[in-house]
């Protein structure tokens, strides 16, 4: 029984998501290694090696692996796939977005989200935007699991020290190609692995105010910002900021919950927090059965009052 | 061009469902049932491709119990053309819906699958991707943008600290997130007019799909519950408390 965590990287450096992706593969018994899959990837296939608990690193380079193109990763995956007894991805925007494409080919279930390795076929899983949990056991001979990187402490990025085995590209599809990105550069924490998080919901009103509230904060506790998805969907802040059911799952050290009013589908993506503050003036407001420190205040007035505070 | 959109019936999503007491499941008698909201957007696209005279025809098809007939009269109140039931009692998982889509794909030999990114139920996010493998096609996951020209599409999709953009040679697979469109609203006429359209029913295995489960669900419980814990009075309050008592400032 050995098992294959497939890296997400950028190419020069391991995504914090990957640590946690192995603390899973792990927990599921036998040999780890990682599959590092990228173009001019040399550094993060050495920084993988460094990972504690990894046996070995497999690196293909091609200029069609540089962007993670899902066609292209999981062709790659499935030329080495049958040596192992599970794979795992990070249930991440890239991880989700190439595992059941493994999975289908090798004719085989995924289990998405798995949150606890209870046997190396049964795991745990939330549904119902995390109103229920769910035991399951996987029929198949081969385990596709994306794992929820928060249900799962990191393991150490040093300490380790892995062969790196070069691996053959594959040959990339002609179907699709990478056109370009646009993607915002900030110094601020990532949401999925940031200690605090500031999160603003509809009552901000609009972009401007929202960047104009809740920028110092973040920037006073080092945090990342999120929101809700009435925000997102308002315009008032980016997509990728969404924490909930749908969007990022979270679980840091402090949630700061600034005008969320704490749909269920939001709660989803953030109840696992160590501590939750929430600002709302709304007495009413579900998210007040979650907190741990409620502030029943207009947001406009406590969360500059809390920038000069701290 | 075709268009197939899958739709799933769901729990409402304003529904707070309950875990059974025997733990074999959540209760989902007697609770308003809904099409999924991904599948609201990707019918929505559909419906748009075909008002800019891209698409020709869009047929939406959902998979199991009868009762999903209700889900289809919705996708084609919103505009789909026609209807596909592939009927079951039994319980599906994504890689038997994906082969049934793909059975249905090449059938009726279709240019563009657009699906919601993921169920709100089971919460998956694997349908789409899993089409795309069985098909040997180029898929493009949460998209907030799309468009086609010549062949191809254009699709922008949500990544981490921004977006992408992919060039795909149809057929093509996309899956929907939130930002693509607003669905519109279905008005009474046109609910009227969706009675009208034609709805064929076939089973799983018609298309020569097994859907037997490969994943075993042992139980299924309820999550630790949360409890609430105090109000503080002030910013100063607060502060105090997250600096001594939670000690995390």
């Amino acid at each position: 029984m050995s098992s294959l965590v497939i890296a997400e990287h950028d190419n020069s450096s391991i995504k914090p998501s990957t640590l946690n992706t192995i603390s899973a593969a792990l927990a599921c018994g036998g040999d780890v290694h990682v599959l590092v899959a990228g173009h001019n990837a040399g550094a993060a296939a050495a920084a993988a090696a460094q990972i504690a608990g990894v046996g070995k690193v497999l690196h293909a380079d091609h200029d069609s692996l540089g962007h993670g193109l899902a066609e292209n990763v999981a062709a790659q995956v499935l030329a080495i796939a049958s040596a192992y007894s599970h794979i795992l991805f990070p249930a991440t925007v890239y991880g989700k977005n190439i595992a059941p494409r493994v999975a289908a080919k090798l004719d085989v279930a995924q289990v998405s989200d798995i949150t606890k390795v209870l046997a190396a076929d049964t795991f745990e899983r939330p549904i119902y935007a995390g109103n229920a949990i769910a035991t399951v056991q996987s029929l198949d001979a081969t385990k596709v699991l994306t794992v929820r990187t928060t249900a799962f402490d990191p393991v150490a990025a040093t300490g380790g020290s892995a062969a790196v085995d070069v691996v053959a590209a594959q040959a990339a599809s002609a179907d699709v190609h990478f056109v370009g990105s646009e993607i915002a550069r900030n110094d601020r924490p990532e949401l999925t692995a940031a200690k605090i998080i500031v999160s603003g919901g509809r009552a901000l009103g609009s972009n401007e105010k929202f960047m104009e509230v809740m920028t110092p904060l973040a920037d006073k506790l080092g945090a990342a910002m999120g929101a809700s998805r009435a925000a997102v969907d308002a315009g008032y802040a980016p997509n990728d900021w969404q924490v909930g059911q749908t969007g990022k799952i979270v679980a840091p050290q402090l949630y700061i919950a600034c005008g969320i009013s704490g749909a269920i589908q939001h709660l989803a993506g953030m109840k696992d927090s160590k501590v939750i503050v929430a600002i709302n003036k709304d007495v009413e407001a579900p998210i007040f059965s979650v907190a741990d420190y409620g502030l029943e205040a207009d947001l406009f007035n406590a969360v500059p009052e809390m920038v000069r505070a701290l | 061009m075709k268009i197939l959109v899958p739709v799933k019936r769901v729990v409402d999503y304003n529904v707070k469902v309950r875990v059974k007491s025997d733990g074999s499941g959540v209760d989902i008698a007697n609770v308003k049932m809904s099409m999924n909201p991904f599948d609201e957007i990707a019918i929505e696209e559909a419906m748009r491709l075909k008002e800019k005279g891209v698409a020709t025809e869009v047929i939406a098809v959902s998979c199991g119990p009868a009762a999903c007939s209700e889900t289809l009269r919705t996708a084609m109140a919103i505009g789909a053309d026609r209807a596909i039931l592939v009927q079951t009692d039994d319980e599906l998982q994504p890689l038997a819906v994906a082969k049934i889509i793909k059975a249905l794909m090449d059938k009726e030999q279709v240019s563009l699958v657009i699906l919601g990114k993921q169920a709100i139920d089971d919460d998956c996010n694997q349908t789409g991707q899993m089409l795309a493998a069985l098909s040997d096609r180029p898929q493009a996951t949460f998209a907030s943008k799309l468009e086609i020209a010549d062949g191809k599409a254009t699709v922008t999709r949500e990544v981490d600290g921004g977006s992408e953009t992919l060039h795909l040679t149809l057929p093509a697979i996309i899956t929907t997130d939130l930002r693509l469109n607003e669905p519109r609203y279905v008005t009474l006429p046109n609910i009227m007019k969706a009675k009208k359209k034609p709805l064929d029913t076939m089973s799983p295995a018609d298309l020569g799909v097994d859907t037997t489960p490969r994943i075993k669900t042992i139980k299924v419980v309820e999550p630790p519950a949360r409890s609430a814990g105090v109000k503080v009075a002030d910013v100063a309050a607060l502060i105090d408390k997250l600096k001594n008592e939670a000690k995390v400032i």
